[in-house]
């Protein structure tokens, strides 16, 4: 099944087409497609074991396609960290993967010392000035995830919360141009969840395009353009956050189901 | 107390080179996990290599600048040609090739150089400086610790205010979080045995005047204390090494001189023992240990 919410005059920021990933016998994803748009935001979500890390780490090149193709602006998505951040995709990590030891800021810059051609320093010779770029792009970020009084601090001595939002500065320190957010909402709280859906639309209002896998159902309500719901591997349905919510095999599949149910359904 | 003062600041001489030789271990620890047991080879090769220079020119400074290239060469072939191949899965892999890696060097400066000692001069004088009638360290103990402090702050300011440094740190710490984030791993741990090197080569390039004489053995003593010393530190810690390197020359300076220069090694080793009960991680050391 394809989505496609854009004019075919140029590419889509992010194309899935037939992408099927197996792992030995098992078929974690089968034959998915669909695009996500520039400054677009599009959620997939589904049951656990239906298969959306599987599509996002296929996304990052993180686990190899048997079938199918992942286009990025067009062209082929890189496999490589670099060649990713330098195609202008970026990604927050499982575990969020911050360097405890290194203080908020040195964690945001990180990925601009690395050798993406779109960091901000490659642009203008000089070390000093370089690294000031750099600098200046981080502290921004920061402020702009309201962390800017944090940037001395090792990030291992934040709270959870706040070590969420300096992953999520150091996927946008390198401006990309494609997001993907791996269950951003996870652990938070209500006033949290506010805040990263604000982050989001901002981002997304930027013109960047987001892509976020999430089980977290009123987030994604509210921050996706669009949802794209997969079951066993399969998608059963796509479209915008209210016509999902009526299709009638999502409401068997996963949002209608009461959780007690689910659970016993899930082990019959 | 003349012989104490006397005592202390020839301690922190000997001890600037320890804590230079320990830090060359925590750089090499930090960048590729490796207690390096071939340190102490490594650095005395640049040694014959700056001996060489220094016979054949008359210069002390061409032979110290040759003995950084060289030791920086090396470390960047040894971990290229050689640890880079070392199977990463079993800790105790890389240790058998590093003392491997001993026995081939010391043998082929041997077979080189033949295994006496040679007379290294120092480039100036080693007669104790008096003020006030107390006898105090010599003009080269007083080089040494400016060479000592020069390298330990510049390499701060490599690791903590710069952007190389940041990559290494992060490649230290997390090296597959820093490969998703783009820092080139690898590359990075070249680097730290790059650095690791050139910085063992100059801490042995420095005491091999104050000991016997140059030998293919020259270092081995200083790998040993400065190796207890980057333990007591906390072997991760920079700033461990540091100071355990100079209260580890102390030690070694005050029982050397109230004692006996054969209680020096015992005297370190119960220092490490009970630092080790007491604080296995050492004193300096992170609490987290590494990540992904």
């Amino acid at each position: 099944m394809t989505t496609q919410s854009r004019t075919a005059d140029s590419p889509p920021r992010l194309e899935v087409s037939g992408l099927t990933v197996t792992f030995g016998g098992l078929t974690a994803v089968d034959d998915v497609s669909f695009t996500v748009g520039d400054g677009e935001t599009v959620a997939l979500i589904g049951p656990n074991g239906a298969g959306k890390t599987t599509v996002f780490n296929a996304v990052c090149g993180l686990v190899r396609a048997r079938r199918g193709q992942v286009r990025v602006d067009g062209a082929p998505a890189p496999s490589s960290a670099t060649g990713l951040l330098g195609a202008g995709v970026s990604r927050t990590l499982q575990g969020l993967g911050l360097f405890d030891r290194l203080t908020v800021l040195e964690n945001v810059l990180v990925p601009l010392t690395g050798t993406s051609p779109r960091r901000p320093r490659r642009r203008t010779p000089g070390g000093s000035r370089a690294r000031a770029l750099g600098l200046d792009t981080a502290r921004e970020t920061l402020a702009a995830l309201g962390l800017g009084d944090l940037a001395a601090v090792p990030a291992g001595t934040l709270p959870y919360p706040e070590r969420k939002r300096v992953a999520l500065a150091r996927a946008l320190v390198t401006r990309p141009r494609l997001l993907l957010l791996d269950e951003p909402a996870g652990g938070l709280g209500p006033a949290d969840i506010d805040r990263l859906a604000g982050t989001v639309r901002d981002v997304s209002g930027a013109g960047c395009s987001v892509l976020l896998v999430e089980h977290h159902v009123d987030f994604v309500t509210d921050v996706a353009d669009r949802v794209v719901v997969l079951d066993f591997g399969h998608v059963i349905a796509a479209g915008t956050p209210d016509e999902v919510r009526r299709d009638p095999a999502v409401e068997e599949a996963y949002l209608g189901v009461p959780a007690g149910t689910g659970a016993s359904e899930e082990t019959a | 107390m003349e012989r104490l003062v006397f005592l202390l600041s020839t301690g922190l001489a000997r001890g600037a080179v320890l804590a230079l030789f320990a830090l060359s271990l925590v750089i090499v620890y930090r960048a590729a996990r490796v207690v390096n047991f071939a340190q102490a080879a490594l650095a005395v090769v640049p040694v014959y290599v700056a001996f060489a220079i220094t016979s054949a020119t008359g210069s002390y400074w061409l032979g110290l600048a040759a003995a950084l290239a060289t030791g920086a060469l090396l470390g960047t072939v040894v971990e290229r040609r050689l640890m880079r191949l070392v199977p990463q899965d079993n800790p105790l892999a890389g240790i058998i090739v590093a003392i491997g890696l001993v026995m081939v060097l010391q043998a082929g400066l041997a077979i080189a150089f033949g295994p006496d000692h040679r007379p290294v001069h120092a480039p100036f004088p080693q007669r104790p400086l008096e003020v006030g009638g107390v006898g105090l360290m010599s003009p080269y103990d007083l080089f040494v610790l400016v060479v000592a402090a020069v390298v330990m702050g510049g390499l701060a300011l490599l690791f903590n205010r710069t952007s190389l440094g940041l990559q290494l740190r992060a490649a230290a710490f997390a090296p597959e979080t820093s490969r998703l984030l783009g820092v080139r791993v690898p590359r990075m741990v070249t680097l730290g045995w790059t650095l690791s090197i050139a910085t063992a080569a100059l801490a042995a390039l420095l005491l091999v005047p104050t000991g016997l004489g140059l030998d293919p053995h020259a270092a081995d003593v200083l790998f040993v204390n400065a190796f207890a010393a980057a333990v007591v530190g906390g072997l991760d810690s920079p700033a461990g090494a540091l100071v355990a390197g100079l209260s580890v020359g102390v030690l070694v300076a005050l029982v050397t001189g109230y004692a006996s220069a054969a209680a020096a090694p015992p005297a370190v080793l119960a220092l490490l023992t009970v630092v080790l009960l007491v604080r296995p991680q050492g004193l300096f050391a992170a609490r987290e240990a590494r990540t992904a």
